[in-house]
């Protein structure tokens, strides 16, 4: 019974545990009510990821209506694998947030962190799960509007300006989106989107068609924050809290990417796309550009947050460059490197949200002698630095792997020289970091203690899954590799 | 033990020892004994595996799925068998000799530096006994990555920024060129096994794999070949004991290793040969092996000195592959062994003179060799190994690269192999000359070695370079049967 309404459910739960948050107004009980509801889903999407991968794509009809009239929300192994993600780093995450929240939000606020963060996720989760274009917009919304206000609650002022900035941005991007739907209802009268891959070949060179798919792409690089649509980023991360520039930073992002696919791949289809747009010649450049604009910019900030936000932006670099390359391999890079940049990133924010409470701040500065005074926090940093640069034994080696691999096998080689220079900027960056933790002596002579448990857990847990799926990629890979083959219209 | 578990024990052996050393941190002789005892019974378990490889066994284990289709996978050969008896036959020397040098140069943090020795020590064991090239990669940069700390032991200004060239050059190299290399081979040959005999034969066209075989041997910084050589006398701010394993056996020869490995059992001799891949390699590593000669002339520092001579030494092992034939396989793999033995010696001896004299300058050691007869007299036989005087190992190393330059009609290289043995008289000699000739400076002491545990096992490698020339056969034997 449970495990037919297992779609619906992933939704259903946080949304209506949110507003719950609040009438709780206990800190405590809002706490325990939002680790219970993320580790429930959790659960239920690691379920529904078995059971995609068994048996094949998972359609559910919302209130019992047969698409294209109602809702119909569609699970294969692509949005599986990104729903178990997104719910991986959301169970992950809120265990992080008894002492980071109190520390870092006045008590007046922390029940409504949580309503925000179940929103958040409740709109991620349903971008993922949905069938339905429109339902994507407004799940969008969901996610956006409980993001702007989850960077709001940054202690800094800058916050505000921040979250504004990206309130702009993010608008702009939500209507680009919108009215591209608008156009392609207009041309086929659904919204569905297997009914829109079914009805689109025949209106595809209609002005109006080519019109929504250019709405639609940079509506989506916006959100997602495909270089030079990055702006909004690097102050939206760095001021947000810590364990919200976590979250988001492993998730909302990646979620953006897998929206971006599913248009391309089974809206408009990849030959549409590619062989006749080229939208590779434009997806390759951009995503270069960004892997070295990023990365040289973050190799001189001082603000390790902020470094480690620009490092973002080349990460999604790395992601739009194995679309572009359009193959399974360089899908299949795409898909394991959301999931391998989210557990890393994720895990990198926590051990700076560690550094900020101990230290006081995350300027390169205060970081000068770390190494002795939190060693526990700089080696969970310097793992996931490792697997930022992608060294073996580390996650960001795995996709790094097949990245270059799907390079090669299209012939593009400078392309794979490339991403491997791209790589080394990021010893740069980090280097930085170890040079500060061991070598500089610190400013002051204050007694610092390690960071507490209840951070250092989740943060250990992240790090845990960075080195483990470095280790051995057979979950990972196998399941984008499928996911590829599915985009790409191989296999089922 | 069955063969296979004991491959996985020799390897994994001295990480397991980590955890036990960090814990023992607070008593040093403890931890210092279990440091030497881990390498006892790891050097043990080498030994039973290479009379199981000499008895024809060839123990393999795969370990875990690193990407589909690719497993991180451990199989002896004998390349490996060689590498893999220096490696860990030399780790007791050093422990027993960072036990006199530590305490006697009073370093602080001496747990980390145990810690972080046993894992570069699993790492060097884990490159020699790589069963594909996505594991040697692996544990390589593992190599990299965990001797970075022991070469910014002292934590200084000056450590860091030999740290930076260090880390520096050794990462780029093998992301940009190595790592583009291994993964190029994947697609081109669709395996990443080492096959006696190469993957690589008819694969592809001359200049691809003359360029594939430039990002190899470039990719492969360890093996510092000019001009991306500069990371090996950045490191010698690095405590002695580590310039002497790290530096002279374990970082270094894995470099010149992985370079061999790679064009036996990924090109193949005969393909390097037929196709004449590998000629252009023999220039640059002749380049190497006299321009770093002439620099080390120019150095006082002992340390520095004897890391030009290194990097010129590693050219020999990357030439004797280079030369493509089968007595440059036998010449360069043995070079590893003799040359291993006489630098491990010659580092022991410039450490013993830091904390038996404060030393580290040549000009600063006139007559030094009266109050430290052994340390000298074990600096002047590490030499004449170097240099390939008979009775010392290094003759037959350097004989055989010389048939094997030969037998390619390589005169030039003859030469320049003629040639670098003069250089290493030059620069080499003149130490054990101004230690026992020079008049010494200022009042002359008594008897000053430096303390038992740095002087016994500088004097067991020297003697070993002498007792190596007539007993190679063991190496010779392994040496044969490189590549099927």
């Amino acid at each position: 019974m449970i495990d037919q309404h297992l779609p619906i459910l992933l939704i259903v739960v946080p949304l209506m545990a949110a507003p719950l948050c609040i009438l709780l107004r206990r800190r405590e009980l809002s706490l325990i009510l939002a680790v219970v509801v993320c580790w429930a889903c959790l659960s239920m999407a690691a379920r529904l990821l078995q059971r995609t991968l068994s048996e094949g794509v998972i359609s559910y009809h919302l209130g019992g209506w047969p698409p294209p009239w109602g809702i119909e929300y569609r699970v294969d192994p692509v949005n599986a694998f990104v729903l178990l993600l997104v719910a991986f780093i959301g169970a992950i995450v809120i265990l992080y947030a008894p002492c980071s929240v109190n520390a870092e939000l006045p008590e007046i606020r922390t029940s409504l962190f949580y309503t925000a963060y179940l929103l958040c996720f409740t709109g991620l989760m349903g971008m993922t799960v949905t069938g339905d274009a429109f339902n994507v917009f407004v799940f969008l919304e969901i996610s956006s509007l409980s993001t702007y206000a989850l960077i709001g609650m940054g202690k800094d002022r800058r916050a505000l300006t921040a979250s504004y900035r990206y309130l702009v941005m993010g608008t702009v991007g939500a209507t680009f989106f919108v009215i591209g739907l608008g156009l392609m209802y207009m041309k086929t009268g659904t919204l569905n989107m297997a009914d829109l891959a079914r009805l689109l070949p025949q209106e595809m060179h209609t002005r109006t068609i080519l019109a929504a798919f250019a709405f639609i792409t940079v509506g989506l690089s916006l959100k997602l924050a495909l270089f030079p649509l990055h702006v909004w980023l690097p102050n939206a991360y760095a001021y947000a809290p810590s364990i919200v520039t976590a979250f988001i930073a492993a998730t909302a992002t990646k979620v953006s990417v897998y929206v971006f696919l599913r248009f391309y791949f089974t809206i408009f289809g990849a030959d549409f796309a590619f062989n006749n747009l080229h939208i590779d010649m434009f997806l390759v450049p951009l995503g270069l550009a960004g892997i070295f604009v990023a990365s040289l910019v973050a190799v001189f900030q001082s603000n390790i947050k902020r470094m480690l936000a620009y490092s973002s932006v080349a990460q999604v670099g790395y992601m739009m460059v194995g679309v572009g390359l359009f193959s399974v391999t360089g899908l299949t890079a795409t898909l394991i490197h959301l999931f391998n940049h989210a557990v890393m990133k994720g895990a990198l924010f926590l051990a700076v949200g560690c550094f900020t409470l101990r230290l006081g701040g995350c300027e390169l500065a205060d970081l000068r002698g770390a190494g002795r005074r939190m060693p526990v926090t700089t080696t969970a940093f310097i793992f996931g630095g490792l697997s930022l640069i992608g060294v073996p034994l580390t996650v960001g080696f795995v996709s790094k792997w097949y990245l270059v691999l799907a390079a090669l096998e299209r012939g593009w080689w400078p392309v794979a020289v490339l991403v491997l220079l791209g790589s080394l900027i990021a010893v740069a960056y980090i280097w930085r970091v170890v040079e500060a933790a061991y070598f500089q002596k610190p400013d002051n002579e204050r007694e610092i203690s390690e960071a507490p448990l209840s951070m250092l857990i989740p943060t250990w847990l992240l790090i845990g899954a960075t080195l483990y799926f470095g280790f051995t990629a057979s979950f990972t890979g196998g399941v984008a590799q499928r996911g590829a083959e599915i985009l790409m219209g191989i296999g089922s | 033990m069955s063969p296979d578990t004991l491959l996985l024990a020799a390897v994994f052996l001295p990480l397991a020892s980590g955890p036990l050393i960090a814990i023992t941190g607070a008593s040093p002789n403890l931890r210092e004994t279990v440091t030497v005892i881990a390498g006892v019974i790891t050097f043990g378990f080498v030994l039973c595996i290479s009379n199981l490889v000499n008895d024809g066994v060839q123990p393999a284990v795969t370990l875990m799925e690193l990407v589909p289709g690719l497993s991180l996978q451990l199989k002896v050969e004998p390349l490996g068998m060689i590498f893999s008896l220096i490696a860990s036959g030399l780790w007791i020397a050093t422990s027993i000799y960072s036990v006199g040098y530590m305490r006697g140069h009073g370093e602080s943090n001496q747990t980390r530096y145990y810690f972080f020795f046993a894992v570069a020590i699993t790492a060097a064991l884990g490159v020699a006994y790589a069963g594909n090239l996505l594991t040697l990669f692996v544990f390589y940069e593992v190599l990299t990555l965990s001797t970075y700390p022991l070469v910014t032991h002292e934590r200084t200004e000056e450590a860091m920024r030999g740290g930076r060239v260090y880390m520096g050059i050794l990462i780029s190299t093998s992301v940009a060129f190595l790592l583009w290399a291994v993964i190029w081979t994947y697609h081109l040959a669709g395996t990443l096994d080492f096959v006696d005999g190469g993957i690589l034969a008819g694969r592809a066209d001359v200049p691809t794999l003359t360029f594939l075989l430039a990002l190899f041997a470039f990719g492969t910084g360890k093996a510092a070949l000019m001009p991306f050589h500069r990371w090996l006398p950045a490191a010698m701010v690095a405590p002695t004991p580590v310039s002497a394993l790290l530096h002279a056996v374990a970082v270094v020869k894995a470099g010149v290793f992985s370079v061999m490995k790679i064009a036996v059992y990924v090109f193949g001799i005969d393909t390097l040969n037929s196709m004449g891949l590998s000629q252009w390699l023999q220039y640059v590593a002749g380049g190497t092996i006299l321009i770093s000669s002439l620099i080390a002339m120019t150095k006082d520092n002992l340390k520095a000195r004897l890391a030009y001579s290194t990097v010129s030494q590693l050219s020999y092992i990357v030439l004797g592959a280079a030369l493509a034939n089968e007595l440059g396989v036998l010449g360069g793999s043995l070079h590893i062994v003799t040359h291993a033995f006489g630098k491990i010696t010659l580092f022991f001896c410039a450490g013993a003179i830091i904390v038996g004299a404060h030393k580290t300058e040549i000009s600063d050691m006139r007559g030094l060799g009266r109050r430290m007869p052994f340390t000298f007299g074990a600096f002047l036989l590490g030499s004449l190994s170097i240099i390939g005087l008979p009775p010392f190992a290094g003759a037959w190393s350097k004989w055989y690269l010389l048939l094997a330059a030969l037998d390619a009609d390589q005169l030039i290289l003859v030469g320049v192999l003629l040639v670098s043995s003069l250089l290493n008289i030059a620069y080499l000699l003149p130490v054990a000359v101004t230690g026992f000739f020079a008049p010494p400076e200022g009042e002359e002491g008594g008897l000053k070695e430096a303390p038992v545990a740095c002087v016994l096992p500088l004097c067991f490698t020297a003697a070993s370079c002498i007792i190596l020339f007539f007993y190679l056969d063991p190496f010779l034997a392994l040496a044969r049967r490189i590549g099927g």
